[in-house]
This record gives C-alpha cells, sequence and structure tokens, in this order.
C-alpha cells in the first residue's frame, strides 16, 4: 500500500498597510490604549454607515498584480454573519461571490525546485477586535476591529509542511516587496488558516480539517507536520476522520479540536447593500502594475545571471527588499557586486540585529556601500578595516559621512609600502621564535599565527597578501 | 381668543409660521410654548419624548432674530423626529426596549441640518419598533410606548409604522416631521392622517444617523402640511454627505421657490398605472383618482392608463429583501457594546440568547426569523435571488413608463385608515396594504402622498405621485398643482 499523500491550501490573512480602517477614518496603529482608535462606525453603532477606504481596494489590487491574479473589474462586498463579542455589527463586511483579484499563481522553491501554487482568490474583508479574557471578565478592544484584510486563498497544492513553510515566506515577501503589508506576525497581520487532508494519489480527496489562525511561519509548519501525522495515524489505525475545526497550541506542539463540523457552516450570506459595488478601472490596474517594484524571484534570477552571484547569496540579499534595494544600488555603480553582497550578508545583517534596527532604518545609502566595496577591492583598505567602517557608518556621530572620510578621519588606509611591512614583519619573527622555527620545521600553518600578529602590530592596516609573501620571503631564507 | 389665537398659529403652515417668524409677527419661544402645551395636553401620545432643552434654543433664536442675524428662513420654527432618526445626547429608542437607555453619541445629517437651519427640535415622536409594521393583532407587551392614535378619528390606526409624524403633523404640534420611509409607511401614514409624506429619491438625503431597519429601502421622509412645507423641507436636508455612501452629489435645487411658479399641467403627461387601480383597491379611493386625473385633464394634462407589469411581484419581493435586510441589521443588537442588556446570564451564548429574547417584540422576531430563513442557503437561491430580479424588473417597468409620462398618479394606499381593532388574518393580508407603495421603494424613486378628499366615513383618502429618478423639483410642483385642484390650497 502507497504512503498517504498530504493536499493542503491555505487561507493567508495579511493586515493591509493602510493608515486607516476599511470603512472609517479611524487609525490602524498598532497597539493603543484599549478602544481608542474607534467611532461609532467601527463599533457597529445604529444609523452609521460603512463608507469604503478605496486604499484598501488599491492595496488589494497590488498584491493580485503581485501575485499573477485577474482582477475584477466590478467586484461586490457581502455581509458574512455570525455572533461573536469583537464582531460589532454580528457581521463581517467580506466578499463571497465576486473578490476583487481571482486566478493567481505564486511559485516557491524548495532544494533548488520550483513548484507552482495556484492562487484561487485574494479578497478584502474587515478585521475583527480582540477579546482580553481576565479573571471573571472578558473585555473586548475594538482598536483593531474593521481595519482593513486581505485574504489570499491557495488552491490545495501544497503537499508537505516544508512546502507551506516556503510558501508563507515566499508570500510574506512579495506581500512586503510591494508594501501591502508589513507582515508583522508577532503583530497578527500575517496570519494563516491551513486545510489538510490525505489521500492515495489517483483517488478523490480525503476527510479535510482546517487549522486556525497560525501566526508564525515555523508554527504554521509544525502545525502541518502534527496535522498530516494525526490523520496518517487515525487512518491507519482503521479509524475514521471528522470534518473539524482545530486549534494549534504551539507551546505544547499539539493541535485540539475547536468544533466538528457536521454541516456546512451557514454564515446567511448576502450582498452588503449599504456599499456600493467596487468598480476598477483597466486604467488604474495599470497604474498600480507600474507601480510595482521587481518581484524576489526576478531579482534573484537577475542577481544570478547579471552579477553572477550564487543561489545562496541571490537568496540572502532578496530576505529584505530593503536590502536588496540597497544592493542596487551599490551595484549598479559599477562597485564589485561580490563584495557589496558580502558586506551585506556579514557585516551589515549582523550590526541590523545587534543594534535591534529593521533594514529600512539603516543609517546610509547604496552610494556609501559602493564607495567601501571599491575601497576593498582597490586594495585601499582592508577587508578587516572595511569591517571597521562598517561599524562606524552605524554610528549616529558618523550620520552623513562617506566610508571614504571614515577611512581618513580613522587613519585606516592599507599600508602598502613594502619596507614598512617587511619592518613589521622582521619584528614579528624576532618575537616569535618558536612559531618561526615550526614553520621552517614544516609546519607550514604556522604562518598565520604570524600573518595575525603583523595584522595587530599594523592595525588591521597591512595588506594581508604582502603580509603573507614577505613573511614567507623572510622565513624562509 | 386667546385660545383660538394660539390655536391659528398652531394649524398655520410651515411657510406661514416662517414668514410671521420673519415679519416678526411671532417668537419662536411663543409658538414653541403653544406646541409644547398641545403635546402636554394631547392625547393621540405622537410624542414619546420632549425636548427638555427647547424652549431655550427658541429664546435663542428669538435672539438671533433680534439681532438680524437668523440662520435660515425658518429658524426658530419647532419640528419633530421620528425616533429612530440619532440625535447626539438625546435617547432615542426605536420604541423598542433593546434601546431603551440608548444616547447616541452622534447625530443624524438631516438633524444637523435642521439645526443649522435654527429649527427648533420639539421632541421625538412615536413609531412601530423598529419600523416594522403593520403590526398583527395585539401589540407586543415589549414595545415601549403607548400606541399612536390617528388625530382623525382615535378609532381608526394612524398608519403602521411612521405614525408619530402624521399624527403629530396632524394634531398641529410639529410643523414638520421627519421620519423614515422604507416600504411605504411615511406616505401610507400621511395618507391616513391627511397630511402630505415624501419619499425622496434614493439619495438625495443622507441617512446617516437613521437607524438601520431595511438598508436598501430605508429612506428619510417628510411629514409636512402641504407640498410647499415639504419642499422647502427638503431644500434644507437634501444633499451631498461623505457619511452615506449612497448620497448623490447631483445640485439641491430649490424646491420652494420652483414651486411658487406656475405649474405647468398642460404640458404635463400623467400616466395612471391600472395594477394600482384594481378591485383590490377601494372604490371610493379609485373614484378621487378618476376625479382628480378628471381635473388634471380639464387643466390640460395628457392622463392616461399604464402599466406597472410586475407589481403583484413587487409586494412579495418587498417583503423578501426587506426581511433580509431587516435581519441582518437587527445582529448588531447583542448586549455587547450598547442598549439593553440581560440582567444575569451564565455566558456570551446566554447573553446573547436572553438579551434578544427579553428586548425584542414578536413583530420584530417573526420578521428577523422570516429573514434569516431568506438568508439561509437554501432561502437565498429559493428566494432572495428571485426578489432581486424582480427589483430588477420593477425598475425596468418604471424605466418604460418614465419614457412616456413625467409623472405617475396612483392611491397611496388601497384603503383608507381601518379600525384599530382589526386583527389581520395573517402577514400576508397586512403586506397587501403595501401595494402601491413598495414599488416606488424598490425602485428608490421619489413618491409623495397628498389628502384628497375624504371617503364616507370622513376618512382622508391619500393620492400619491411618482417620479423618476431625482425628480423631487417637479414631483413637487405637480404635487402643488394636484393640491389646488383637490381644493387644499
Amino acid at each position: 500500500m502507497s504512503t498517504y499523500q498530504p493536499v493542503i491550501g491555505l487561507e493567508v490573512h495579511a493586515e493591509l498597510a493602510a493608515e486607516s480602517k476599511i470603512y472609517c477614518g479611524c487609525s490602524t496603529a498598532f497597539g493603543g490604549e484599549e478602544n481608542t482608535h474607534i467611532c461609532p462606525g467601527c463599533l457597529g453603532m445604529p444609523g452609521t454607515l460603512p463608507l469604503l477606504n478605496r486604499k484598501v481596494v488599491e492595496l488589494c489590487v497590488k498584491a493580485g498584480l503581485a501575485l499573477n491574479c485577474k482582477i475584477n473589474p466590478y467586484s461586490r462586498q457581502d455581509r458574512k454573519h455570525y455572533f461573536y463579542p469583537d464582531l460589532p455589527k454580528g457581521f463581517q463586511i467580506s466578499q463571497l461571490e465576486l473578490p476583487v483579484c481571482y486566478d493567481g499563481y505564486l511559485d516557491i522553491e524548495l532544494a533548488g525546485q520550483r513548484k507552482r501554487i495556484r492562487i484561487n482568490r485574494i479578497h478584502i474583508e474587515e478585521d475583527a477586535g480582540k477579546l482580553i479574557h481576565g479573571a471573571g471578565e472578558t473585555r473586548v478592544d475594538l482598536n483593531r476591529g474593521a481595519a482593513g484584510l486581505i485574504e489570499i486563498v491557495s488552491e490545495p497544492d501544497l503537499s508537505g509542511p516544508d512546502e507551506v513553510y516556503a510558501y508563507m515566506e515566499t508570500l510574506r515577501q512579495v506581500l512586503l516587496y510591494t508594501g501591502v503589508s508589513n507582515c508583522k506576525m508577532e503583530e497578527g497581520a500575517l496570519r494563516c488558516d491551513i486545510n489538510i487532508s490525505l489521500h492515495h494519489e489517483g483517488e478523490p480527496f480525503g476527510v479535510r480539517t482546517e487549522m486556525k489562525n497560525l501566526n508564525s511561519l515555523s508554527a504554521a509548519r509544525a502545525a502541518a507536520a502534527y496535522e498530516i501525522k494525526r490523520q496518517t495515524r487515525i487512518l491507519e489505525e482503521g479509524g475514521e476522520l471528522f470534518q473539524a475545526t482545530l486549534r494549534w497550541d504551539d507551546d505544547k506542539g499539539e493541535n485540539y479540536v475547536m468544533r466538528v463540523k457536521e454541516h456546512a457552516e451557514e454564515y446567511y450570506y448576502f450582498p452588503e447593500p449599504d456599499v456600493m459595488p467596487i468598480v476598477i478601472s483597466q486604467e488604474e490596474v495599470e497604474t498600480i502594475r507600474a507601480s510595482l517594484p521587481e518581484m524576489p524571484e526576478a531579482r534573484r534570477r537577475r542577481y544570478r545571471e547579471q552579477y553572477n552571484l550564487s543561489d545562496y547569496d541571490a537568496g540572502i540579499l532578496t530576505v529584505s527588499k530593503a536590502l536588496s534595494d540597497l544592493f542596487d544600488r551599490a551595484a549598479e555603480t559599477g562597485a564589485p557586486p561580490k563584495i557589496c553582497a558580502n558586506f551585506i550578508m556579514g557585516d551589515i545583517i549582523r550590526l541590523l540585529n545587534e543594534k535591534g534596527l529593521e533594514a529600512e532604518q539603516l543609517p546610509f545609502g547604496g552610494a556609501d556601500l559602493a564607495e567601501l566595496a571599491t575601497l576593498v577591492s582597490t586594495g585601499a583598505i582592508s577587508s578587516s578595516a572595511g569591517s571597521k567602517v562598517t561599524e562606524l557608518l552605524f554610528q549616529p556621530v558618523n550620520a552623513g559621512k562617506s566610508p571614504g572620510e571614515i577611512v581618513k578621519e580613522q587613519n585606516l588606509e592599507q599600508v602598502s609600502d613594502d619596507t614598512a611591512i617587511r619592518d613589521m614583519c622582521r619584528d614579528v619573527i624576532e618575537q616569535n621564535p618558536k612559531i618561526a622555527a615550526d614553520y621552517r620545521g614544516g609546519k607550514k600553518q604556522a604562518i598565520s599565527a604570524l600573518v595575525g600578529q603583523v595584522m595587530k602590530a599594523s592595525q588591521g592596516k597591512a595588506n594581508p597578501g604582502m603580509v603573507n609573501q614577505i613573511l614567507q620571503e623572510l622565513l624562509e631564507v | 381668543m386667546q385660545a383660538a389665537q394660539e390655536q391659528g398659529l398652531a394649524t398655520l403652515s410651515l411657510v406661514q409660521i416662517g414668514k410671521l417668524l420673519q415679519n416678526r409677527e411671532t417668537t419662536s419661544s411663543e409658538i414653541a410654548e403653544i406646541l409644547l402645551d398641545r403635546i402636554g395636553a394631547s392625547g393621540n401620545n405622537a410624542y414619546v419624548l420632549t425636548n427638555e432643552q427647547a424652549l431655550k434654543a427658541a429664546a435663542i433664536s428669538d435672539n438671533r432674530r433680534i439681532a438680524g442675524s437668523p440662520l435660515s428662513g425658518i429658524d426658530g420654527v419647532p419640528a419633530a423626529l421620528m425616533d429612530n432618526i440619532c440625535v447626539e445626547g438625546m435617547r432615542t429608542t426605536c420604541a423598542s426596549r433593546m434601546l431603551e437607555g440608548f444616547v447616541p453619541p452622534y447625530s443624524a445629517a438631516v438633524a444637523e441640518s435642521l439645526e443649522q437651519a435654527g429649527v427648533i427640535l420639539l421632541g421625538k415622536l412615536n413609531m412601530e419598533e423598529f419600523a416594522v409594521g403593520p403590526t398583527l393583532g395585539e401589540r407586543a407587551e415589549n414595545t415601549l410606548f403607548a400606541t399612536t392614535k390617528n388625530p382623525v378619528d382615535a378609532a381608526y390606526t394612524p398608519g403602521s409604522s411612521s405614525a408619530g409624524p402624521a399624527a403629530a403633523v396632524a394634531e398641529d404640534t410639529a410643523y414638520f416631521a421627519l421620519g423614515s420611509d422604507v416600504g411605504g409607511s411615511a406616505r401610507q401614514s400621511a395618507a391616513f392622517c391627511g397630511v402630505v409624506g415624501l419619499r425622496p429619491g434614493f439619495g438625495r438625503v443622507s441617512r446617516y444617523g437613521l437607524v438601520q431597519c431595511a438598508s436598501s429601502l430605508d429612506q428619510i421622509s417628510i411629514t409636512g402640511k402641504d407640498a410647499a412645507d415639504c419642499a422647502l423641507v427638503l431644500s434644507l436636508i437634501a444633499g451631498y454627505d461623505a457619511r452615506d455612501p449612497a448620497a448623490c452629489k447631483d445640485r439641491t435645487p430649490d424646491y420652494l421657490r420652483n414651486l411658487m411658479g406656475a405649474v405647468r399641467l398642460k404640458e404635463l403627461r400623467i400616466g395612471v398605472p391600472k395594477e394600482y387601480m384594481g378591485q383590490e383597491v377601494g372604490e371610493e379611493i379609485r373614484q378621487s383618482v378618476k376625479s382628480l386625473s378628471a381635473a388634471m385633464q380639464e387643466a390640460g394634462a395628457v392622463v392616461e392608463e399604464c402599466s406597472l407589469p410586475h407589481t403583484d411581484y413587487a409586494v412579495s419581493a418587498y417583503q423578501v429583501i426587506a426581511a433580509a435586510e431587516f435581519s441582518s441589521n437587527m445582529n448588531r443588537y447583542d448586549g455587547v457594546k450598547f442598549g439593553y442588556r440581560t440582567a444575569s446570564y451564565e455566558n456570551y451564548d446566554d447573553m446573547l440568547r436572553k438579551t434578544r429574547t427579553e428586548a425584542f417584540g414578536e413583530d420584530v422576531k417573526r420578521k428577523m426569523l422570516f429573514g434569516a430563513y431568506i438568508l439561509s442557503q437554501e432561502g437565498f437561491n429559493a428566494w432572495f435571488k428571485p426578489a432581486q430580479r424582480v427589483r430588477t424588473l420593477v425598475r425596468d417597468d418604471f424605466q418604460r413608463v418614465f419614457g412616456k409620462y413625467d409623472i405617475l398618479l396612483a392611491p397611496t394606499s388601497p384603503v383608507t385608515a381601518w379600525p384599530v381593532s382589526k386583527q389581520f388574518s395573517d402577514p400576508a393580508e397586512a403586506c397587501a396594504m403595501d401595494l402601491c407603495t413598495v414599488s416606488a421603494s424598490l425602485a428608490g424613486l421619489p413618491a409623495i402622498s397628498i389628502p384628497c378628499g375624504n371617503d364616507s366615513a370622513g376618512l382622508p383618502i391619500g393620492l400619491q405621485l411618482i417620479g423618476p429618478a431625482l425628480s423631487e423639483d417637479l414631483l413637487l410642483q405637480v404635487a402643488r398643482g394636484a393640491e389646488e385642484l383637490c381644493g387644499l390650497v
């Protein structure tokens, strides 16, 4: 008997990077004192009417175009009804029959293999509020209530936890690149529901379960893996699966059943009578299309072809749009691309992490990186001095200074003067007779210790190539 | 003598009282006091709340007049709002226990417009709970207020859901009133009480702050003493409002000025839809339509029978769509954020169930249940979708006849006011009362009911004029002309 094949589809919710909510002017800023970003409208008070924020539609179209979707010239909103304390009107305005975007795809890469994941639709809807459970009481915070969301619904084209991870990661990049969402998962700005069933190849899909609200990439992967195992075990033991909604407990690493769905859920959907149909002209679509940045996948291809970078390098550079842009700005000046890439992947990412900064907050630009890379490639400074300069560029006191100016100020120019280096090398050999003897006795690797000593003595400024060469000459005489 | 004079002031029309104020022949304080006294003395239950600030506002208005800086021609005129129109800081109940203590922190667009014109808000007017009507049999015990009586004859109904505005204008306790018209209640109540009821077209008046009943059908209505008064009020409240997504950006004409000119009945083509003149319409009412038709013809208009073939389906389609939207709009009342909350409960579900069970009346519950069925997957395909198709056909009917006619003339209601003791055998019988009004609601067209004589029982007969989209200007002019022919002006 062949093994079970998982069939997985994702519904991803992304909070939109619109400054105001979807149907009123309230702020969407994260946090804030409970119930301070609210008005009669987003409280669903009687007599208030929803006023569609066009920015929400624009961002949805942007996401759709970036995900190769078709855009509905005429789409509609629908009411989806259910009672929950965090849903003020007792219905959510969403889209059922005519979403803004449909029929797209996203290509993911896994172990060098490309796979196309079809996207069924992307629609706009309003977010619910938040429940705060306390001792003996539950409070409702509606600050996020009625903020604009998009829901991106994939076809069941994913077939394993790693693909779930890769899909979410790639999707996150696309949403970040396009500025559709800030995707801050810790703020719940990107979350997904995972639908999973098992079958044998060639046979119909099995009973499907849905896991709700996974809010990190690793939780999504772990939850998918767990659920596949759970369903496999039940089926192999001859048990029966029920259509159910599950909740993933990331701390315990297991899921539990929230409710078993006996019937199709009844949401009393009908067309929202208060908002006018959404009309999107071809002209508007083209304007938005023209505003799309180059997507990460295209950039990776270009980095390989144009700059001869490895898959690995191209992958890291494109994780963040800000860093990828930084690389592009530097490389397009003609600075050596590999050195530029190395600075980003090494010192710059390390320093951002250490200082807790986002890539968007980098205090210098592509021209500075280009200058730095050129200083290194021409031998004007050593690569270790380059690291030092990078560190200094992060310091507020050096704001606005170019790498060249910092090099001068700090006296970091590389010493490539043969006489000066030769003197330093002689001194080091004299001071380290044992290491010198080791080298001469055949332990050739001992030379690296001496190179290190010379570099130290020169405060990192000596040209390391020359140091190595001169040391060899002196030792082998 | 003084009492007669006071009575005289109260019975004046809005245009007339406005002139007296402008000429400083009376003051806002004087007429506000007269009207408040009349409200206190009235047993008709038109009002459910009187505004404690009314006299203060009237005194301030008088000062504006003295200073020579009135806010409008009718600065200082007292008027009233039905209790589903929100006024900041003033209790707004929709005559439901659910909103018994609800004080909105915002005002409806129309309430703001009136305030900006210096109109004195005398109070809030009675209605059926959440504008659901007509009630079947006994009023539900949950309903907050005593039933409104018809000032013409207390033994007869003042009409269904918009009884308060019609009764207040008819008993001379408000110079005009704003309410809402969903399937025709403002027009029907006006007809039953012998006053004028105008439903402006879709988009003409902002609905912001009007508590939802059925969203695609809700419209602010004007109840007044004559067409000129309605024209004056419409000029004040019409116009674009960014807070209502349906608000149209068309320029607002000066309806009153345009109406004061000679009405050119001579060039007018008037259609009388035969579907509104069938056996289900009372003989005396049909006769009244025919008399007015003849008079209009004499005045030079072309009056012909025309057809709106989908009228039969319109009543059912209206019921389906109105119930669906109503049921959805009622979902917001869950006891969490505003309105009534049950006293004790175990958890959220329990609170929800008890709150809604205790605070909604029987008619509201019946309509919500019907609406929920309509919106179920089964009901949606079987009922909602066909109803939407009928709605399109109803619109098409109108579009066709308005290619040939400028205005349609019809009864407002197939019957005059029925006795308060009447028990409808079933909801369908009650719904048939909407025969002549729901089509204009479904199509979003402006329509007006004007009184045109009485039947043999002495009860007012209302005749209705329906115009094409955004034709309020012409509609009011023709209404004015018809009033003259009915011997009113």
